[in-house]
C-alpha cells in the first residue's frame, strides 16, 4: 500500500476526475456491469452494488469545467449544479453510464430528471422520490418500492437476482465505509491539525467514484493514520459548515476556510456518504425494509427532508456540542432553496441558543474568495477574542 | 378613459363567495370553527370541508397582497430576518405579513392555524414554508401529506395506495381530532360530487379559447376564473353555479362574436392567439396584462391556470373512490408533472387553439417552474415550428418587474409574430 501522502494525491486525482476513468474501467473489466450516476444528496448505494452496479456521485463540474451549452439550459436566477451536470453529460463525460438517479431534493434537480429524460441521456432515467412521510408501513413501503424500481433497471441488465444475502453483504461494505469515515472523523474533531479538510474532502469524495472495496481500503489506511500521526496543532477555532449538500464549494474555498482559522470539524459537504447514522442490520431477511427503516430513523438532518417531528436547528446544535464545535458556518450555494430557505430557522434558534455563526454563498464556478476568508477570518478572531461564559452555549 | 369593467353576474357570485369566507374567518373565535392553513396545488379543499373548517392559503394573501401593493413592504422584513434574496417570494411575503400582524386581503387580522395542512404537490418550498411556519405557530398541528412526483409520466397503484394511506392514517385521523368531527365518507363523497362537476364546467370554460376570436383571455381573466376552486370552493354548490353562470356568459360572447373582457373593456381585435408558460407577475399585474391587450394579444391557455388542477386531459375527481380521487387529484396537478408531461399539454394547447406563439414568463424565485422551462421552449419551437417569446418578472417582488424590459421584449416579439403571420399569410392559397 502507498504512504498516506500517495494515497491522498491519488484521491485528488480521482475524485475530480470528470472523466470518471477508474469508473468506467470497472465497467469494461467484466460483462454485464452496469455504472449508474447519482446526483446529489442521498442514494442507497447498496442496492445498486447488490444488482451489480457501481453507483457513481454525479457531483457537477466544480471550477474544472467551462461552461458553455449549460447556459442556455438554464435562467441566471439558477443554481450552477444542474448547468455543469448538463454540460458534461452534452460533452459526452458520462458515455457508457446506463442510467441516471435523481433523488428528490429540490425543484432543480427533480426537473433536471426532465431534461435527462428530453436530452434522451443514458437508458434509464430514475426520480428517485424519498418518503416525507416517516411511518415504516406507510413512507417505508413506498420507499421500498422506489428502492425496487431502481434494482429492476439495473438488474433488467445485469441478470443478477438480488437475494437477501447479497444485499446484506453489501450492506455491510457500505457499513464499514460508514464506521471508518465517522472514526476518522472522532479523530479529527480532538486533533483536526492531523488531516486537513482539504484531504478528508479528496478522501471522501473519491469514494464516490470507485468501488465501495476499493475505498474502504482507502479509509483503512487514512483511519490508521490520523490515529497515528501527531501533527502540529494550530490556534485556530473549531466550526462545523452546513448547507453545502449539493452544489459543492470550489476546494480552494474549502481550503480558505481553515487557511483563515477555522478547523472544520463537521460539515454536509457530500452528505451522502454520511447520511445514514450507525450501522444498517445486515442480518434481515427483508433488506430492503432494513435499508428503509435506515433512512426513516437514523438519517442525519437535512434540508431535503421534512423535519416538523426532529427540527434541524437542534440537531444541528446537538453536533456543534458533540464535536466540541466553536460556531457554525452556513456556506449555501447561490440560488440554492433548501439551502437558503433553511438558513432563518437556524439562525434564528442559533441567536437564541447563543451559538455562533457566519453566513455566506457560494457558486462551484468561482474560485476567488478573498472577501469569504477575510469573513472567515474575523469569525475566527471574534471566537478567540470573545470567549462566552461557558453556560450561554448550553444546547437545549 | 378607460372603460369600467363589467361586472357580469359570475363575478357578483364570485365576490360574494371570497367575501364570505373572509367573513368566516374574522369570527372563528365565536363559531369555534376551526382554521386549516394550506396550499393552493394538491389542496384537499373537499377533506377540509367534510371536517367543516376553513381554509387559508398563504399563496393567495401573498398574491392580494402584492396586487395591493403592500408586498415590497412584506419582503423586506422578511429579509430583516434572515431571510434570503434569492428564495421563493411567496414565502417572504406571507412570513413578512404574518410579521407584520397577519393582516389579510380584507383589512382584518387572519386567525392563527389550528392546522398547518402541507399537501404539498410538484414544488418543496412548500415544504421548507411551513417549516418555517411551524416554528411560528407551534401550537399549530401539521399534517405531512406527500404527494409522490410523476416522473415517469403515470400515476401508479403504488403512488395512489401510498397517499390513500396517508390519508387513512396520519391526514384523516388529525383532522377529526382537531376538529372534533368524525370522518363521513359519505359527506365527502357528495362533496366530491360538486368538484367533478366543477372540474367539467371548468374544461369547458377554457375550452371556449377554440373560438376566434377568443371569448376569454386564458391567463389574465383565467386567474380570476380559478379563483373559486383554489381558495377552497372546489366541491361547494356555489361552485358549480358560478362556472355554469361563467359558461353562459362566455357563451353569450361566443354567439356575439365577441373577444375577452380587459380591465379597460372589451377587446376589439384579436391579432394574436399565445399559450403562456409560467406564473403572471402580480407586483404589475394590470400593466403587465395591458401590454398584451394593447398588442391585439390574447392568451387562449396558460399552464399557470393547471397549477391548482389539471382538468382538460380528462381527469376528474371520482365520487365513488373518494381518497383516490383526492390522490390522483393532488399528482395530476400541472409542477407535479414532469418536463415531458408539460410539453404535450402544452403543445396539445398550441394545437388545439390554434395559438400563433408561445411566450413563458419565468419567475425569478419560483424553480418548480422555472427550472426546464428553456428546455421547453426550444422543444416546443424544434417541434410545433411556434414562435416563442421569452420574459423574465417575479411573483410578488416589485423589484424584479421592470416595465419598460418586458414592454421592449413584448414589441419585438409581436413584430415578428405580425411578419411571420403576413409571411404565411402570403404563402396561403388564394381562394
Ligand atoms: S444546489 Fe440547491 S437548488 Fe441547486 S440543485 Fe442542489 S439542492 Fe437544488
Ligand atoms: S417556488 Fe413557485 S410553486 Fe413553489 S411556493 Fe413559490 S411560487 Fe409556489
Amino acid at each position: 500500500m502507498k504512504n498516506p501522502a500517495e494515497i491522498i494525491a491519488q484521491c485528488r486525482i480521482d475524485s475530480f476526475d470528470l472523466s470518471y476513468t477508474k469508473a468506467k474501467a470497472w465497467k469494461s473489466a467484466g460483462k454485464n456491469r452496469v455504472l449508474i450516476g447519482y446526483m446529489p444528496i442521498y442514494f442507497p448505494r447498496e442496492i445498486a452494488h447488490a444488482a451489480g452496479a457501481l453507483p457513481v456521485a454525479i457531483f457537477g463540474g466544480g471550477d474544472r469545467k467551462q461552461i458553455i451549452k449549460g447556459d442556455a439550459f438554464y435562467q441566471s436566477y439558477i443554481c450552477h449544479i444542474p448547468r455543469s451536470i448538463i454540460e458534461l453529460a452534452l460533452d459526452n463525460h458520462f458515455e457508457g453510464f446506463d442510467g441516471f438517479i435523481f433523488p428528490s431534493i429540490c425543484d432543480v434537480i427533480r426537473n433536471l430528471s426532465g431534461i435527462f429524460r428530453q436530452q434522451k441521456i443514458g437508458s434509464f432515467i430514475k426520480y428517485f422520490d424519498f418518503p416525507q412521510n416517516f411511518s415504516p408501513s406507510i413512507g417505508g413501503t413506498f420507499y421500498q418500492q422506489e428502492m425496487q424500481h431502481v434494482i429492476d433497471y439495473i438488474t433488467a441488465i445485469t441478470g443478477i437476482e438480488v437475494t437477501a444475502e447479497r444485499l446484506n453483504h453489501s450492506i455491510a461494505l457500505y457499513n464499514k465505509n460508514r464506521q471508518l469515515i465517522e472514526g476518522i472523523y472522532k479523530v479529527r474533531q480532538d486533533y483536526p491539525w492531523r488531516l486537513t479538510m482539504e484531504e478528508l474532502y479528496h478522501v471522501i469524495r473519491a469514494g464516490t467514484v470507485m468501488p465501495v472495496e476499493d475505498h474502504n481500503e482507502i479509509l483503512e489506511e487514512i483511519y490508521t493514520y490520523v490515529q497515528n500521526t501527531a501533527g502540529t496543532p494550530q490556534d485556530k477555532v473549531k466550526v462545523v459548515i452546513s448547507g453545502a449538500f449539493c452544489e459543492q464549494p470550489a476546494v480552494g474555498l474549502i481550503k480558505a476556510i481553515e487557511e483563515a482559522g477555522c478547523y472544520v470539524v463537521d460539515d454536509d459537504y457530500q452528505l451522502g456518504s454520511r447520511m445514514i447514522t450507525g450501522d444498517i442490520d445486515t442480518t434481515s431477511d427483508r433488506p430492503l425494509e432494513a435499508l428503509a427503516n435506515a433512512f426513516l430513523k437514523q438519517s442525519q438532518y437535512s434540508s431535503s427532508i421534512y423535519d416538523v417531528h426532529d427540527p434541524k436547528e437542534f440537531r444541528l446544535a446537538k453536533i456543534v456540542k458533540d464535536r466540541g464545535a466553536d460556531g457554525v458556518i452556513f456556506a449555501s450555494a447561490s440560488f440554492c432553496d433548501p439551502s437558503l430557505l433553511d438558513a432563518p430557522i437556524f439562525q434564528n434558534a442559533f441567536n437564541k441558543m447563543g451559538i455562533r455563526y457566519i453566513a455566506f454563498q457560494f457558486s462551484e464556478n468561482i474560485n476567488q474568495y478573498k472577501v469569504i476568508k477575510e469573513q472567515v477570518g474575523a469569525f475566527s478572531d471574534s471566537i478567540k477574542l470573545w470567549e462566552p461564559e461557558p453556560d450561554t452555549l448550553a444546547v437545549k | 378613459m378607460a372603460q369600467e369593467a363589467q361586472k357580469e353576474k359570475s363575478m357578483v357570485l364570485q365576490k360574494e363567495m371570497v367575501e364570505g369566507l373572509f367573513n368566516e374567518l374574522t369570527k372563528v373565535k365565536e363559531t369555534g370553527k376551526k382554521v386549516c392553513y394550506t396550499f393552493v396545488p394538491g389542496n384537499l379543499s373537499e377533506l377540509i370541508r367534510t371536517f367543516d373548517m376553513l381554509p387559508v392559503y398563504p399563496e393567495i394573501n401573498a398574491l392580494q397582497s402584492a396586487m395591493r401593493k403592500l408586498s415590497g413592504g412584506y419582503i423586506k422584513e422578511a429579509e430583516k430576518h434572515a431571510h434570503s434574496e434569492d428564495v421563493c417570494t411567496y414565502v417572504k411575503c406571507d412570513v413578512g405579513m404574518m410579521l407584520k400582524g397577519n393582516i389579510g386581503p380584507t383589512g382584518q387580522k387572519l386567525p392563527d392555524p389550528d392546522i398547518l395542512l402541507l399537501s404539498y404537490t410538484g414544488c418543496f418550498t412548500f415544504m421548507k414554508w411551513f417549516e418555517t411556519l411551524k416554528r411560528e405557530y407551534p401550537d399549530a398541528r401539521v399534517i405531512m401529506l406527500h404527494t409522490p412526483y410523476q416522473e415517469n409520466g403515470k400515476m401508479t397503484p403504488e403512488m395512489i395506495q401510498y397517499m390513500v394511506k396517508q390519508l387513512q392514517e396520519e391526514v384523516i385521523p388529525v383532522m377529526e381530532e382537531v376538529s372534533g368531527v368524525k370522518y363521513d365518507e359519505t359527506k365527502l363523497k357528495s362533496i366530491l360530487k360538486h368538484s367533478k362537476e366543477a372540474g367539467d364546467w371548468i374544461a369547458r370554460i377554457f375550452d371556449t379559447t377554440k373560438h376566434k376570436p377568443s371569448p376569454i383571455d386564458a391567463y389574465f381573466a383565467g386567474v380570476y376564473y380559478i379563483g373559486p376552486i383554489n381558495i377552497g370552493f372546489r366541491g361547494t354548490p356555489e361552485a358549480v353555479e358560478y362556472y355554469k353562470e361563467l359558461y353562459n356568459e362566455i357563451m353569450d360572447r361566443v354567439k356575439k362574436g365577441l373577444g375577452p373582457i380587459t380591465p379597460e373593456g372589451e377587446m376589439k381585435e384579436e391579432k394574436y392567439r399565445l399559450v403562456v408558460e409560467g406564473p403572471p407577475n402580480w407586483t404589475n399585474f394590470r400593466e403587465f396584462w395591458k401590454i398584451f391587450y394593447d398588442m391585439g394579444a390574447v392568451i387562449v391557455a396558460s399552464s399557470y391556470t393547471k397549477v391548482g388542477g389539471v382538468y382538460d386531459m380528462g381527469w376528474r375527481h371520482d365520487p365513488e373512490r373518494p381518497l383516490e380521487a383526492l390522490a390522483e387529484y393532488c399528482m395530476n396537478c400541472y409542477t407535479n408533472l414532469n418536463l415531458p408531461q408539460r410539453i404535450e399539454l402544452l403543445s396539445k394547447c398550441i394545437t388545439d387553439y390554434k395559438a400563433d406563439g408561445y411566450v413563458t414568463n419565468s419567475i425569478k424565485s419560483c424553480n418548480s417552474f422555472s427550472a426546464g422551462q428553456l428546455a421547453m421552449m426550444r422543444e416546443i419551437e424544434d417541434k410545433l415550428e411556434v414562435p416563442v417569446g421569452f420574459i423574465e418578472s417575479d411573483l410578488v417582488d416589485p423589484r424584479y418587474f421592470s416595465y419598460s424590459n418586458i414592454k421592449n421584449r413584448l414589441e419585438s416579439y409581436f413584430q415578428m409574430l405580425s411578419q411571420r403571420k403576413l409571411i404565411g399569410s402570403e404563402k396561403e392559397p388564394a381562394v
